[in-house]
C-alpha cells in the first residue's frame, strides 16, 4: 500500500505537486492520467526517491521512504524515456541490473517473448526506439517485485508487442501485484486499469473506476471524458 | 568503466614520457619538464574528463538511481572509478617509460615518486570539483564553460592575480600572504611542493625562499599534504551534500 501525504514539489517558481494526497491499496492496476505537465513523473519519480519533495511524506507499506534506498528493491520501474548507455551491448545492460538487485531475474522467457534474441549482442545506441523500450520492458519485468510504475509504457511499441505487454500487465496483476501506470493512450487505460487516478495542476481531481468517471462527466467513452474533466476545471 | 579515452590518456603519458627522456636524455631534467607538463594537464584532463563522463552517463545515472543502490553510492563509484583510472593512466604511462629508463639506479626515483602523487591528487581534486560544477549545472554547455573557466582561473589567472599583488603590494611583507595564497590553489601548492622537493627553490625567488625558510621542508611538505587532502575531501562532501537534494 502506498500512503502519500500533503507532497509538494516545487521546481524554482513552478509548482508541480501542490499538497497531493493519495492512498493506493494492495493489488490492481492504477492509471495515472492528466494532462502534460500535471506531474504524474514528478510524482512517479517521488515515490521512487528520485525527485525529493519540499515537503510531505510518501509511505509504503507504513513506512516512509524519504531518503531511504532499500525500499527501491520492491519496486520494478520503466522510465518515461529508454535512454541507455549507448556503449553497453543488450546483454552487458542486463547481467549489469541483474547483477544490483540481490533477487532471482527471470530474463529467458521475456526476450524470447519480444524477440529479442538477436539483438542481444548490439550495442544499445544502435537499436531503433521500439527495440529500446522492448529491452526496456524486459529490464522492468524481469524482476518478482510487489509494486510496479510504469512511465509511459507503449511508447514505440508495434501492435503485437503491445498486445504482450497487455498480457505481462495481466499476468501481474493475477499475482496480486500493484501496478501504476501513466499513459496518453486512453483505450489502453479503459482495457487495462482498474482504477482511475486524475491529476490536474499538483493536485488529484478524480479517484475511481472507469465506469465512475464515465458517469460522473456524462459521457460515453473514457477519451471524452477526460478530455471533459480537463476542460471543466480549466474553466 | 569502459572508456577509450583513458587509454589514449595513458597513450599519451607514455609517449610523453619516452620522448622527455630522450630529448632530456637525463632522468632529473625530464621530471622537471614533466612537473611543468602534469601540473598544468592533469588538472585539465581531470576537469573535462569529470564533466563528460557526469553529462555523458546521466541516462545510466537514471537508470541506476531507480535501482536499490544508495545516491551517494552511484556517484561516489563514478567519482572513484574516473579517478583511479586517470590515475593509474598517468602512473602507469610515465611510469612503463622512467622504469625502462633505468629510475630504480637513479636517485631520482623520491622526486618521480612525489611527481606522481602529487598528479594523483590534483586528478582527485579537480575530477571532484568538475563534478561538482556538472552536478549544479542542468546545462551541458554552460558546466563545461564554468569547468573550463575554473581550470583556467586555477592553471594561469591565479598566478596572475597573485603576482600582481606582489607588485602591488611589494612594501609590505608578503609572506604570510603568499604563503596563505597558495594554500588556496591546489595546482600552485603542488608546483611548490615538487619545487621544494627537487630542491631548486631557489629558482622561485622570493615565494620559494620564504616557503623553504617558513615550512623547512618536511614541515611544509606535511601540511601542503594535509591541504591537498582537504582539496579533496571539501568537494567530495560537497557533492554529497548536493546530492541529498537533487532531482533527476
Amino acid at each position: 500500500m502506498i500512503k502519500i501525504n500533503n507532497l509538494h514539489k516545487k521546481f524554482g517558481k513552478l509548482i508541480v505537486l501542490n499538497g497531493l494526497d493519495l492512498q493506493i491499496d494492495s493489488g490492481g492496476i492504477f492509471a495515472i492520467l492528466g494532462p502534460n505537465g500535471s506531474g504524474k513523473t514528478t510524482l512517479i519519480k517521488s515515490v521512487l526517491g528520485m525527485v525529493i519533495p519540499n515537503s510531505g511524506d510518501i509511505k509504503i507499506d507504513d513506512r516512509s521512504v524519504l531518503k531511504q534506498w532499500n525500499y527501491r528493491n520492491g519496486i520494478n520501474y520503466l522510465p518515461q524515456i529508454a535512454n541507455f548507455p549507448s556503449n553497453l551491448t543488450v546483454n552487458e545492460l542486463i547481467a549489469m541490473v541483474k547483477n544490483l538487485r540481490p533477487k532471482e531475474a527471470h530474463d529467458k522467457d521475456l526476450i524470447e517473448l519480444f524477440g529479442l534474441e538477436s539483438f542481444l549482442d548490439k550495442k544499445l545506441g544502435n537499436l531503433s526506439g521500439g527495440t529500446k523500450q522492448k529491452v526496456n520492458i524486459v529490464l522492468t519485468f524481469m524482476f518478482d517485485s510487489d509494486l510496479i510504475i510504469l512511465d509511459e509504457p507503449t511508447t514505440g511499441l508495434d501492435p503485437i508487442s503491445l498486445i504482450h505487454l497487455k498480457e505481462i500487465i495481466q499476468k501481474e496483476k493475477e499475482k496480486g501485484k500493484t501496478i501504476l501506470i501513466t499513459t496518453h493512450i486512453m483505450s489502453f487505460v479503459e482495457e487495462v486499469a482498474d482504477e482511475i487516478v486524475f491529476l490536474l495542476d499538483g493536485d488529484i481531481h478524480f479517484k475511481g473506476s472507469v465506469a465512475d468517471i464515465k458517469s460522473q462527466t456524462d459521457q460515453n467513452d473514457l477519451e471524452h471524458a477526460i478530455a471533459n474533466l480537463m476542460s471543466k476545471e480549466n474553466v | 568503466m569502459r572508456s577509450r579515452w583513458s587509454y589514449v590518456y595513458f597513450a599519451f603519458y607514455l609517449a610523453l614520457g619516452f620522448v622527455l627522456l630522450f630529448l632530456n636524455n637525463d632522468i632529473n631534467k625530464a621530471i622537471i619538464t614533466l612537473m611543468n607538463i602534469i601540473i598544468v594537464l592533469t588538472p585539465l584532463i581531470g576537469t573535462i574528463f569529470g564533466v563528460m563522463y557526469y553529462y555523458n552517463s546521466k541516462e545510466f545515472t537514471e537508470l541506476l538511481l531507480a535501482q536499490p543502490i544508495k545516491r551517494s553510492k552511484i556517484f561516489m563509484g563514478q567519482y572513484l572509478g574516473i579517478s583511479i583510472s586517470l590515475t593509474l593512466s598517468l602512473a602507469l604511462g610515465l611510469g612503463i617509460p622512467f622504469l625502462l629508463y633505468g629510475l630504480f639506479k637513479s636517485t631520482a626515483i623520491f622526486d618521480f615518486a612525489l611527481l606522481l602523487v602529487v598528479g594523483s591528487f590534483l586528478n582527485f581534486i579537480f575530477v571532484a570539483l568538475s563534478f561538482n560544477i556538472a552536478l549544479s549545472n542542468e546545462n551541458k554547455i554552460k558546466g563545461f564553460g564554468y569547468a573550463i573557466l575554473m581550470w583556467l582561473f586555477l592553471a594561469v589567472i591565479y598566478d596572475g592575480l597573485f603576482l600582481i599583488s606582489l607588485l602591488v603590494f611589494n612594501e609590505y611583507p608578503l609572506d604570510k600572504f603568499s604563503l596563505s595564497a597558495t594554500m588556496f590553489n591546489p595546482i600552485d601548492l603542488s608546483r611548490i611542493l615538487i619545487l621544494l622537493k627537487l630542491d631548486i627553490s631557489a629558482l622561485l625567488g622570493y615565494t620559494g625562499a620564504v616557503f623553504k625558510k617558513f615550512f623547512g621542508t618536511n614541515f611544509g611538505m606535511i601540511i601542503s599534504f594535509a591541504v591537498m587532502i582537504l582539496w579533496v575531501l571539501l568537494p567530495v562532501w560537497r557533492i554529497n551534500g548536493k546530492l541529498r537534494k537533487k532531482d533527476f
